[in-house]
């Protein structure tokens, strides 16, 4: 058997707790432990982006993070967004602008844009293209991605 | 994808880091960000039987003004390396390389010393404090020493580091007014460079290294050397490769490698003396 290890991180404002192995990646314990499953893994190998959710506050990888990396720390997936019924207004700019095709990269590129809108407020497009360099859309569906994260910029 | 299966480690301290990396030996790695070793052991290409969890050791986080060079703490995220204003007004190529890292996620998580310690010839930064003249602290059970970037990197993947020492601190010179470039060729946003260049001067002084041109960073001592004799940029730059011994992968020849150093390192020795 091999170590096992407590961990409480606080998901979306919820303490959580749980035994997990040391190996156990952060996506694996918000996917598997927490049944968060909005944040995808797509190629699991820290490239893609589909994973991105926000540790205190700053997008990350979380198919390359451990979950006992982020024991004590707090976290934000896609879920934990909305107000009550009322979606992020980065979620609205991605609905009102098309900035998806299949969906698959949405949860890691809304959590990726809106750390990146955090740290560049009047971003311009080639910000906004650069700065999502770690997303992967495998729609290549990029263009209105880039629209909706500038509205969101300019409705702030 | 899991990791194969470690006992985990978390020290409170850099002395119990270094004391418990001396009681595992060979079977023990540190882990910082884990954005170098946690790909390699998806993949099985690192099997540590124990991971020493250095990454919340605050007192190795800082980046400070030390006179004739700024210190960084080894654990000093790649964002805030990119970010320092003490950075960005003394030493800008290395703030300008480390915002070439990866991506802005991987930015927030890998580190400084984790990179350098990993010693990957096609991460940018090796090459950075190599062509820098940087110096890197080690501490272990007997204390500290001090190694010069120019011995620090021995083979692919191979440090100067020995098993049970810990990286500490860089020391990066400051760079006065001299003039500075970092290129980085590649084809896909947030690749490896297929070359990269680093390279600053000021009159006849320079430093110019190479990333993903060999099996570790390569100093390109023949331009330095030019450029001091009273070289052209364009003659100096011919030289680029003398030092260099470049793979061919799927991203490009060898040939193609060559070609694309000395053009490179051209348009960065141009880009350093206006």
């Amino acid at each position: 058997m091999s170590q096992m290890i407590k961990v409480a991180i606080t998901v979306n404002g919820q303490h959580t707790t749980a035994m997990v192995e040391p190996r156990t990646l952060l996506v694996q314990y918000l996917r598997d432990n927490l049944n968060l499953t909005a944040t995808n893994v797509g190629c699991d190998t820290s490239s893609c982006g589909a994973c991105t959710v926000h540790l205190n506050g700053e997008a990350v990888k979380s198919c390359t993070i451990l979950a006992v990396q982020a024991d004590g720390e707090n976290v934000t997936t896609v879920e934990g967004l909305a107000n009550g019924n009322e979606m992020h207004p980065m979620q609205q700019a991605f609905m009102a602008n098309h900035g998806l095709q299949c969906g698959y990269c949405t949860p890691g590129m809304v959590m990726a844009a809106i750390s990146l809108v955090k740290d560049i407020p009047n971003p311009t497009e080639e910000d906004v293209r650069i700065g999502l360099e770690g997303n992967l859309c495998r729609c290549t569906g990029y263009h209105n991605i880039v629209q909706s994260v500038l509205a969101y910029a300019e409705g702030k | 994808m899991y990791p194969a299966a470690f006992d985990y480690k978390r020290p409170e301290s850099a002395a119990e880091a270094i004391s418990l990396v001396n009681e595992f030996g060979d079977d023990a790695k540190f882990l910082a960000g884990g954005h170098s070793l946690l790909p390699l052991m998806k993949l099985r290409l690192a099997q540590p039987t124990v991971l020493i969890d250095i990454g919340r050791l605050a007192d190795l986080s800082y980046i400070r003004d030390a006179g004739d060079h700024i210190a960084i703490g080894a654990l000093t995220r790649h964002k805030d390396v990119e970010t320092s204003a003490l950075l960005r007004q003394h030493v800008p190529l290395l703030a300008d390389a480390a915002a070439h890292v990866g991506d802005r996620q991987v930015r927030h998580r890998g580190t400084i010393g984790g990179s350098i310690a990993h010693a990957d010839s096609a991460s940018d930064l090796p090459a950075t404090i190599l062509a820098l003249g940087a110096k890197l602290i080690a501490e272990g059970i007997g204390g500290r020493r001090e190694i010069p970037a120019v011995d620090f990197f021995k083979g692919f993947l191979e440090s100067a580091l020995l098993p049970d020492e810990l990286l500490v601190e860089i020391q990066v010179p400051k760079m006065s007014n001299a003039g500075w470039s970092f290129l980085k060729f590649n084809r896909r946003a947030q690749d490896w460079a297929i070359v990269g260049v680093a390279a600053w001067r000021d009159a006849g002084n320079c430093g110019v290294a190479l990333v993903n041109m060999g099996s570790t960073p390569i100093l390109a001592t023949s331009v330095v050397r030019a450029i001091a004799d009273g070289a052209s940029v364009t003659d100096a730059a011919a030289l680029a490769c003398a030092e260099a011994e470049p793979q061919s992968d799927n991203n490009a020849t060898a040939e193609y490698r060559t070609h694309l150093a000395q053009v490179l390192v051209k348009r960065a020795l141009e880009t350093c003396s206006r």
